[in-house]
């Protein structure tokens, strides 16, 4: 159970891997997650299911190392087994035939739009890609990205590549162009969704975000997902991950992701000296 | 001489016409409250032979034993008692597990002073001296774990049955192991990476070793019963699909969502739910952070809303995780703690500060989004409410505050909603908790039986136990097995 079968570093500490999970394939629908824990000593974390295969029984997951968890799991090889694996979690995406879609994906984000753009593709809708990051070399997922969109726009902070500039002026953009946009979800970063929000929220476009709080068990026992909507919480393993962005309260958010910043490096730094961590790249360093 | 309930006491048991020796009530041995407060062993150690000799000379053999009468799964007392007094552990042992499959839990986490040592006769008067029935038990079946832990019992044919449990708390477990016992085939669904419910992710180990728990669960391993870990149903598959691949279903997922105060601040920094805390430190190991990966707020000043058991172990939790002061903050007064009585005693011990007849209106925070306190409302006690309790009412413009760093409610869970809305038709009350019959668990379903707290909502562990073994028998009923 959950071998990984294969795996391939696709941008800087970035990284993809197919695992074995039949029951997890058979019953996902885009916008669920996964929580999996690497050995017997570790963290559970949430990560979205990029994509499956339920004929092979396989689910692709896609991180960034950011911490102890997502680096020791970039250390694993093809052949070696997740510790646990849990899921599908999370409410999926509600997919029906809107009109047109347009998928805002920043970062890391791509990899949970993937699946949902190929979703709103499925049920029939008009599908526009907006993908970016700081950088070209950053970007990744782009030729998946243009078989599930009918357009792809895509941009970097930098102007390394595609057009320069955020996600957010490229939707601001389109949508002055005159494009009819009938639903927009955007995924990324708490700062690029909080912006995409605040635009769309000027032209009055239903908006979806998909929130990353921190989380333990992920199936609403603990509380520890807690966000505010619309000013009343909810928990972001049951409730969510995916919320209407107008209502949700941002700041929050960022403040309880930093919850743990100290504990966190602590945490790292006695990993990258362990033996667990000796195999592992130099962060943010090269592929 | 007539009791309160108006029957007629025997002869045996007239304490002046049975002249005993008068035996105290038997201490049990535990870590010194300065040592325990800074790890997370075990606090009670167990009686030793003598003292549980000792002990169970005090009990009366009354013919009409009362403390039966306040077991929920009524334990013959005492003939297990008697038998320990001629030395037959072992005896002793199969007579509390004809009704209590895990005595060496019940033993440890039973409210006994509300059950069974409640109606014990030598606890008439109020005198407070009761059998030590809990102790006892805990004694024999620690007993029996360690000199005939590999004698299983003998299993007779399958039957070709099959049952699906979902959820491993004392609720599933019980039911799972009446079942394997009768040759019904039996699988154990579990969301979370560990088996046993709230007794892994919630009462921690100085009061409930997980190797205890783990013993248990690997004797059903052994019996044959199979188990599923992260298997969220109503995610991977609902309770209909499972009905599709079993006879019949048992549903007992517990009172797991947690319950807030709903009070400005309560999302900041530093402010937990109990259930968090608990995961965190219990089932993740965040005591040994950072050899185990999961990180928790260490606190200094530690707040612990409630006063239940969930409150107690989440107080003394953060005192071994190294806070330097912790309060209990409770509406009522310490007479309407509900917690078990030795676990407040314990507290008070380890040095854990009570502020009773206090409510929190308000958590406050920093621009960083941390707590730095709490506003709090002092309380009397007015009138009598729907449950008998003297409600509290606040006391006009007294107001006060309390500095702290770390908060954690522990004011009550209630049903996770996942499997009832997962599935259709099943019948729940307002609350959200599953409508079962008592005495046999079975649902407004065909073929679905639930019991224990997702039933009940959050009670005791003898009561899930208890709603297991019924819902077994039901079970075996409906099979036509005995
Ligand atoms: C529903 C959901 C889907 C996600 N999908 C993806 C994905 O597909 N790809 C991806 O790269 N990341 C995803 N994330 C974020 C990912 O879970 C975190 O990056 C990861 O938990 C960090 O763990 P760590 O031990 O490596 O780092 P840590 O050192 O523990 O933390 C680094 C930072 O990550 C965040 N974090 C820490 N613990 C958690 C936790 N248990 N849950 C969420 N965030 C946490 C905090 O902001 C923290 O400051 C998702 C998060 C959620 C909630
Ligand atoms: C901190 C704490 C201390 C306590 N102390 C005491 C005490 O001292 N004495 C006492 O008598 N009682 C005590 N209790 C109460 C007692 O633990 C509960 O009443 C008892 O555990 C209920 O048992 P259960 O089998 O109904 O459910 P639980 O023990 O809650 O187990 C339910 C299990 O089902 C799983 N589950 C839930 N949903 C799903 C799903 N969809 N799919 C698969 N699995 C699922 C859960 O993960 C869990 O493991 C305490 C409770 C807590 C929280
Ligand atoms: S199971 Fe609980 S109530 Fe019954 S005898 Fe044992 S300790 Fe007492
Ligand atoms: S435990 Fe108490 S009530 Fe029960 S038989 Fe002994 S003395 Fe009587
Ligand atoms: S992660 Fe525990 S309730 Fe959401």
């Amino acid at each position: 159970m959950f071998e990984i079968l294969e795996k391939a570093r696709i941008g800087p500490g970035v990284h993809r891997a197919v695992i074995s999970a039949l029951e997890i394939a058979r019953a996902h629908r885009p916008g669920q997650f996964v929580i999996l824990r690497c050995y017997d000593q570790g963290e559970r974390i949430p990560l979205t299911i990029a994509d499956k295969d339920s004929e092979k029984g396989t689910i692709t997951l896609v991180w960034q190392e950011v911490g102890v968890t997502t680096y020791h799991f970039g250390t694993m090889e093809v052949g070696e087994r997740l510790q646990d694996l849990c899921g599908p979690l999370g409410k999926p995406t509600h997919i029906e035939n809107f009109g047109t879609v347009v998928g805002v994906g920043g970062g890391i984000g791509i990899a949970p739009l993937y699946p949902i753009t190929k979703g709103m593709m499925a049920a029939g809708n008009h599908v526009i890609s907006i993908i970016g990051a700081r950088t070209e070399g950053l970007l990744f997922m782009t030729e998946e990205m243009r078989k599930v969109s009918h357009e792809l726009l895509i941009s970097t902070d930098d102007g390394s590549y595609g057009i320069h500039g955020f996600v957010t002026q490229v939707l601001k953009d389109l949508i002055d162009k005159g494009t009819k946009v009938d639903m927009v979800v955007a995924i990324g970063p708490v700062p690029m969704m909080k912006a995409v929000a605040n635009l769309t929220r000027g032209y009055n476009l239903p908006t979806v975000v998909s929130l990353n709080p921190i989380m333990v068990d992920g199936t609403g026992m603990c509380g520890a997902c807690r966000v505010e909507v619309g000013g009343k919480t909810m928990f972001g393993c049951v409730d969510g991950p995916e919320f209407d962005g107008h209502l949700v309260d941002f700041d929050l958010l960022t403040k309880r992701l930093a919850m743990y910043k100290g504990p966190e490096l602590i945490a790292l730094n006695r990993f990258r000296e362990t033996e667990r961590g000796c195999k592992c790249s130099i962060p943010g360093g090269g592929a | 001489m007539l009791d309160p309930r108006g029957w007629r006491m025997t002869e045996q048991q007239e304490p002046k016409k049975a002249p005993r020796p008068k035996i105290p009530r038997q201490k049990m041995p535990e870590q010194s409250a300065i040592e325990r407060a800074h790890n997370f062993y075990e606090v009670a150690l167990g009686y030793t032979n003598d003292l549980a000799l000792l002990e169970a000379s005090r009990c009366l053999r009354c013919k009409k034993p009362y403390c039966m009468k306040g077991c929920p799964v009524e334990i013959d007392i005492p003939d297990f008692i008697e038998m320990i007094k001629q030395g037959d552990l072992i005896g002793a042992s199969w007579k509390i597990k004809e009704k209590n499959s895990l005595p060496r839990i019940a033993g440890r986490v039973c409210p006994q002073e509300t059950q069974c040592e409640a109606t014990c006769v030598l606890n008439k008067k109020g005198k407070g001296e009761p059998c030590a029935i809990g102790r006892l038990e805990r004694f024999v079946a620690d007993w029996a774990a360690q000199h005939a832990a590999d004698e299983l019992p003998e299993l007779p044919k399958p039957t070709g049955h099959k049952v699906a449990v979902v959820g491993s708390g004392p609720a599933g477990l019980t039911l799972a192991g009446g079942l394997i016992k009768k040759g019904i085939a039996v699988t154990v669904m579990e969301a979370l990476h560990e088996l046993g419910g709230v007794l892994v992710y919630g009462i921690p180990e100085f009061r409930l070793p997980k190797a205890i728990v783990k013993a248990e669960i690997d004797e059903l391993r052994r019996l044959g019963v199979e188990f599923k870990t992260n298997w969220v149903v109503g995610r991977v598959e609902t309770v209909d699909d499972l009905l599709e691949k079993h006879d019949c279903v048992f549903i007992g997922t517990g009172a797991g969502a947690p319950l807030f105060l709903r009070i400005p601040g309560e999302n900041l920094n530093g402010v937990y739910s109990a259930n968090e805390y608990l995961t965190r430190s219990n089932l993740m190991r965040a005591y040994m952070f950072p050899e185990a990966d999961t990180p928790i707020a260490k606190g200094r000043r530690v707040v612990v809303f409630g006063g239940g058991n969930v409150a107690m172990d989440s107080a003394r939790t953060a005192l071994r995780l190294g806070a330097e002061e912790v309060t209990i903050v409770y509406r009522r007064t310490m007479a309407e703690l509900p917690a078990r009585a030795e676990e407040t005693h314990h507290a008070e011990e380890e040095g854990i500060k009570f502020k009773l007849l206090t409510a929190p209106l308000e958590i406050l925070g920093n621009e960083a989004g941390w707590i730095v306190g709490i506003r709090c409302q002092e309380m009397e006690l007015g009138e009598p409410d729907e449950s008998g309790r003297r409600r509290p009412v606040p006391v006009e413009g007294k107001l006060f505050d309390i500095e702290c760093d770390t908060a954690i409610v522990a004011i009550g869970n209630a049903a996770n909603p996942l499997v009832p809305s997962t599935t259709k038709n099943l019948e729940t009350n307002k609350w959200g908790n599953i409508v079962a019959d008592l005495e046999t668990g079975k649902t407004s379903r065909d073929r679905i039986w639930a019991g224990g707290d997702i039933v009940t909502g959050a009670a005791t562990v003898i009561l899930a136990m208890g709603a297991g073994r019924k819902a077994a028998n039901s079970v075996m009923q409906t099979f036509g097995v005995s």
